[in-house]
């Protein structure tokens, strides 16, 4: 029988402190941060209210530029991910062949490094000095195509987010059922024209969610535009450049771009919500597509596109492997092989590798506990006070890394309200915290997904055995809760260890994590121990997937 | 061994009122079901016996101690859930030791009691097992035995059954039943299945809407219906309209509108009116030779064979069909389209006013 679920009234109970508690933290760690900056765009002390900083950017194409350019980078990047992301599935799900785990991990590790690290690693193998390039040029006589530019960060984002699109499809895949495809076939569409009149079509709703989502990494990612863009500016370049470049003096101006970034993320997450709707329908699949066998030139064709494609995705990360055992000076490798630069990076870098385990570390506590605690209240003790909180543990979907941490630097400065009181700025907490708020939004989903399995029945079931509330909570729901929790919690770990745009503002040189070291000796031409980060960071990504699959049961990533 | 005892019960989701005025008493080590239709407020009374659901007026007792504002945790019941709600994480015996840890009682009690419970409900063999790996019926058992261990005051069913296979539901309900019995312990069980209520009730509150609408055997629930929703919830019936009339000596005598008349002295002391009757379709009965007794004329329009009854729809004259059933023989052989005598079964019927809402056969 269904009972119509009311709202409770708020009771100061253990719950209602609890609630208490996380509504006060999201208020002083988002709430007032994000509102800050918005007030700073709109006001500042010489001119009160204006718009003057939002016409500054629409009136001058050097700033408005940068949208143009962000939006076609991310556009047409989104659109070769689509392609090789689909692709890539479509070999999966309906051919078989061998290698198939192997290429599915190598894939999930693709997906899961930082970008700017891909686009560093590309310049290498591309670059004017790269070693394809001086290959090709020297013992061909072929000039490469400039890496530069526009070219170079669609190529980077590409590769980098075409695992997504993949992960995303090969799920969809699994809910198709066979006898569709053979209805399709019974009635004479084979082949190409199956792929795109009935496969396609049953897909579409993965594909958009998923697209949206790669569009919005591509948009709000800036190491590397940094990188490899050189003269082409895109707007989180922008947004950095013009925070950091003229610390204290134009706060506002960049205050005013954050807003629009959020302007365009919420637009976008608005347009995903609208789309997924409009194209929603489930799917479940009694017989799952069954992989053909294929053979002659097909088998060729298939074997070299799918080893192509995920070879190429981890091509950078291989090599970066390869160079941090070569020999270096500056941004010039030698010949020979040493552990030389792993030794520059643990005597000049050693910190922040500690530190890469140790911020993320602590922020993933953080992470669990107030995921739990959140899911838990805004499920089953549902009223005004926990709407507030799952409403606002959403915001930070919208607000891009590079936009909170310039939101972060400009409010706890001097304290909250120039009080003093949480000025927290260079510490280890402004940047635990900035981890926790920005991961929560992804474990809260997952773990309301996880409480939604548990049916209220377990839990009265306890109750009726003489358990009081507090304690069903710790003894039943928590541990039915926890291994998708802790799955999840790896996944953001992942994540966090890979995280630049938000640190990059937010560190000191003994906050410094891994990914600004990585990101900070490249910029100084220090190739070598960049390479040595890199490689060890790649070795903590995967170890850390490995305890995901350990935990998880399955060889999978769903996103 | 608790007497539960519900005075002017009221329950309101919303500006909904579900349960106006429900009042209920129920004795003690005996099983009890609340029957009805989905939506009638059984489960919802059932929660509100638990503690799940918040009480809007009326008192609650078990024995002499009112429970109205006792936590869930603090009434000491037992509870079976229709999904099974094992823990998961926990063993079989972890779940049913669960109950008796919150007792703080002493280690060895604790296991002392959990298995006898599991040999009680058989599952002995399983005790380490985890839940997963067991089938529902089997869950349901671990479940039983949980909500037993703890020696509750009183053991509250929802609809425990409903998710197990036809089968299995039947010998579940015998094991409940006999498992009810030697603990003896005051049982109420909600279920929307008349079949599985008349099977393991002592007594059974039929409701709609919220109102209990009778209380009783599942025999006189049966036989003895109060209205006409509950003649036609627990097992089947034909209602027809009717008239009471007296002949010349004074006599009542039912006219059904075919024009044939039951005698029905039961209902002499009655005013002339117009009633509804309901007959059972076993009793009807077939006559074959039209001239012993009165009888009417029915025509077979269609007629489904069960195995041990065989079930017809007939027509009567005025052209109104009625179910009729009858102990199937291997020489029948009425087709479609025959026309047979039919007599009732007086004893049996039941005359309602013209609401339906009033039992006129029953013996002030």
């Amino acid at each position: 029988m269904k009972q119509t679920k009311n709202t409770r009234r708020f009771r100061l109970d253990i719950w209602g402190i609890a609630g208490l508690v996380i509504l006060v933290c999201y208020l002083l760690f988002l709430v007032y941060p994000v509102g800050n900056i918005l007030k700073q765009s709109f006001y500042t002390s010489e001119l009160g209210f204006s718009l003057e900083q939002f016409s500054k950017f629409f009136s001058m194409s050097y700033y408005s530029n940068t949208l143009f350019n962000s939006f076609k980078v991310s556009i047409t990047a989104t659109i070769f991910a689509l392609i090789i992301g689909i692709l890539l599935a479509y070999l999966f799900a309906m051919f078989d062949f061998k290698g198939k785990k192997f290429l599915r991990i190598l894939i999930i590790i693709a997906s899961m490094s930082a970008p700017f690290i891909g686009a560093y690693s590309w310049i290498l193998l591309l670059g004017r000095s790269g070693v394809i390039t001086s290959f090709l040029s020297n013992i061909l006589g072929v000039q490469m195509p400039d890496i530069y530019g526009f070219s170079g960060i669609v190529l980077v984002f590409t590769l980098q987010l075409f695992p997504l699109i993949f992960l995303y499809v090969n799920g969809a895949f699994k809910s198709i059922d066979q006898s569709i495809l053979e209805a399709a076939e019974g009635m004479g569409v084979t082949g190409i024209s199956r792929f795109f009149k009935v496969v396609l079509p049953l897909l579409m709703p993965t594909v958009l969610a998923g697209a949206l989502l790669v569009f919005m990494r591509a948009f709000s990612d800036f190491g590397t535009p940094m990188l490899i863009g050189e003269g082409y500016r895109t707007f989180p370049v922008l947004i950095y450049t013009e925070f950091i470049s003229e610390v204290g003096g134009d706060a506002a101006f960049a205050s005013a771009l954050a807003v629009i970034a959020i302007v365009i993320a919420l637009s976008i997450f608005m347009l995903q919500q609208i789309v997924s709707l409009r194209f929603a329908f489930s799917m479940n699949a009694l017989h799952p597509v069954r992989t053909k066998k294929v053979s002659g030139i097909k088998k060729v064709l298939v074997y070299l596109a799918s080893y192509g494609i995920v070879l190429t995705a981890v091509l950078p990360q291989l090599y970066l492997v390869y160079t941090s055992f070569q020999n270096t000076s500056g941004m010039v490798f030698q010949s020979g092989y040493s552990l030389n630069s792993y030794r520059a990076a643990f005597s000049r870098m050693g910190n922040s590798i500690f530190n890469t385990l140790r911020i993320p570390f602590f922020a993933i506590i953080l992470v669990v506990l107030f995921a739990v605690f959140i899911s838990y209240l805004a499920v089953r003790r549902r009223n005004a006070v926990t709407s507030t909180i799952d409403s606002l543990s959403m915001i930070p979907y919208i607000v891009p890394g590079t936009v909170l941490g310039i939101a972060y630097l400009t409010s706890y400065n001097t304290g909250i309200g120039g009080t003093g009181m949480l000025s927290i700025t260079g510490t280890t907490m402004i940047l635990v915290i900035s981890f926790a708020v920005r991961r929560l939004p992804y474990t809260i989903r997952s773990s309301v997904a996880s409480l939604h399995q548990i049916s209220p029945s377990i839990e009265e079931a306890a109750q009726s055995l003489g358990s009081s509330k507090l304690n069903t909570f710790f003894k039943i729901t928590v541990p039915m809760m926890m291994p998708g929790i802790i799955a999840g919690a790896i996944l953001s770990w992942i994540t966090m260890i890979s995280e630049l745009s938000t640190s990059i503002l937010l560190y000191t040189v003994n906050t410094r994590t891994v990914t600004v070291a990585i990101y900070t000796e490249v910029i100084r031409g220090n190739y070598g121990i960049a390479a040595a980060l890199s490689t060890i960071l790649m070795i903590f990504t995967v170890l850390s997937l490995l305890l995901f699959m350990k935990v998880s049961g399955k060889d999978e990533i769903s996103l | 061994m608790t007497q539960i005892k519900i005075e002017h019960a009221k329950k309101v989701f919303g500006d909904a009122v579900v349960i106006p005025d429900l009042n209920i008493t129920i004795k003690e080590g005996s099983l009890f079901t609340l029957l009805g239709p989905s939506g009638c407020g059984k489960t919802t009374l059932l929660r509100m016996i638990a503690g799940f659901n918040s009480i809007e007026g009326g008192d609650f007792y078990f024995g002499e101690k009112r429970i109205n504002d006792s936590e869930p945790s603090k009434r000491n019941i037992g509870m079976v859930f229709q999904n099974y709600a094992i823990f998961p994480h926990l063993t079989v015996r972890e779940n049913v030791e669960f109950g008796l840890k919150q007792r703080k009682l002493d280690k060895g009690v604790v296991r002392e009691r959990a298995e006898k419970y599991l040999k009680l409900i058989q599952m002995e063999k399983f005790m380490d097992r985890k839940p997963e790996q067991l089938s529902g019926g089997q869950q349901q058992r671990v479940a039983l035995a949980r909500a037993l261990a703890i020696n509750p005051d009183v053991l509250l069913m929802d609809e425990p059954l409903s998710n197990l296979d036809a089968k299995l539901r039947v010998d579940m309900r015998q094991a409940i039943r006999e498992i009810q019995r030697e603990v003896g312990i005051t049982t109420v069980y909600v279920t929307h299945d008349q079949e599985e209520a008349m099977a393991i009730s002592d007594q059974i509150a039929v409701m709609k809407d919220g109102i209990v609408q009778q209380v009783g055997s599942p025999k006189s629930l049966y036989h003895r219906p109060a209205n006409e929703f509950v003649a036609s919830f627990i097992g089947r019936t034909n209602m027809l309209n009717a008239e009471l009339k007296h002949n010349e000596q004074g006599l009542a005598e039912l006219q059904l509108q075919n024009g044939f008349i039951v005698p029905y002295p039961r209902l002499n002391h009655l005013d002339d009116q117009q009633v509804r009757i309901s007959i059972r379709p076993e009793d009807f009965i077939r006559v074959e030779d039209a001239a012993s007794v009165d009888t009417f004329e029915v025509r077979i329009e269609d007629s489904v064979y069960l195995g041990l009854n065989t079930e017809y729809v007939v027509a009567l004259t005025d052209k109104h069909h009625i179910q009729v059933t009858e102990e199937s023989s291997f020489d029948e052989d009425l087709i479609v389209g025959d026309r047979v005598h039919l007599t009732v079964n007086t004893n049996k019927i039941n005359v309602y006013c013209t609401d339906g809402l009033t039992n006129l056969s029953e013996v002030k």
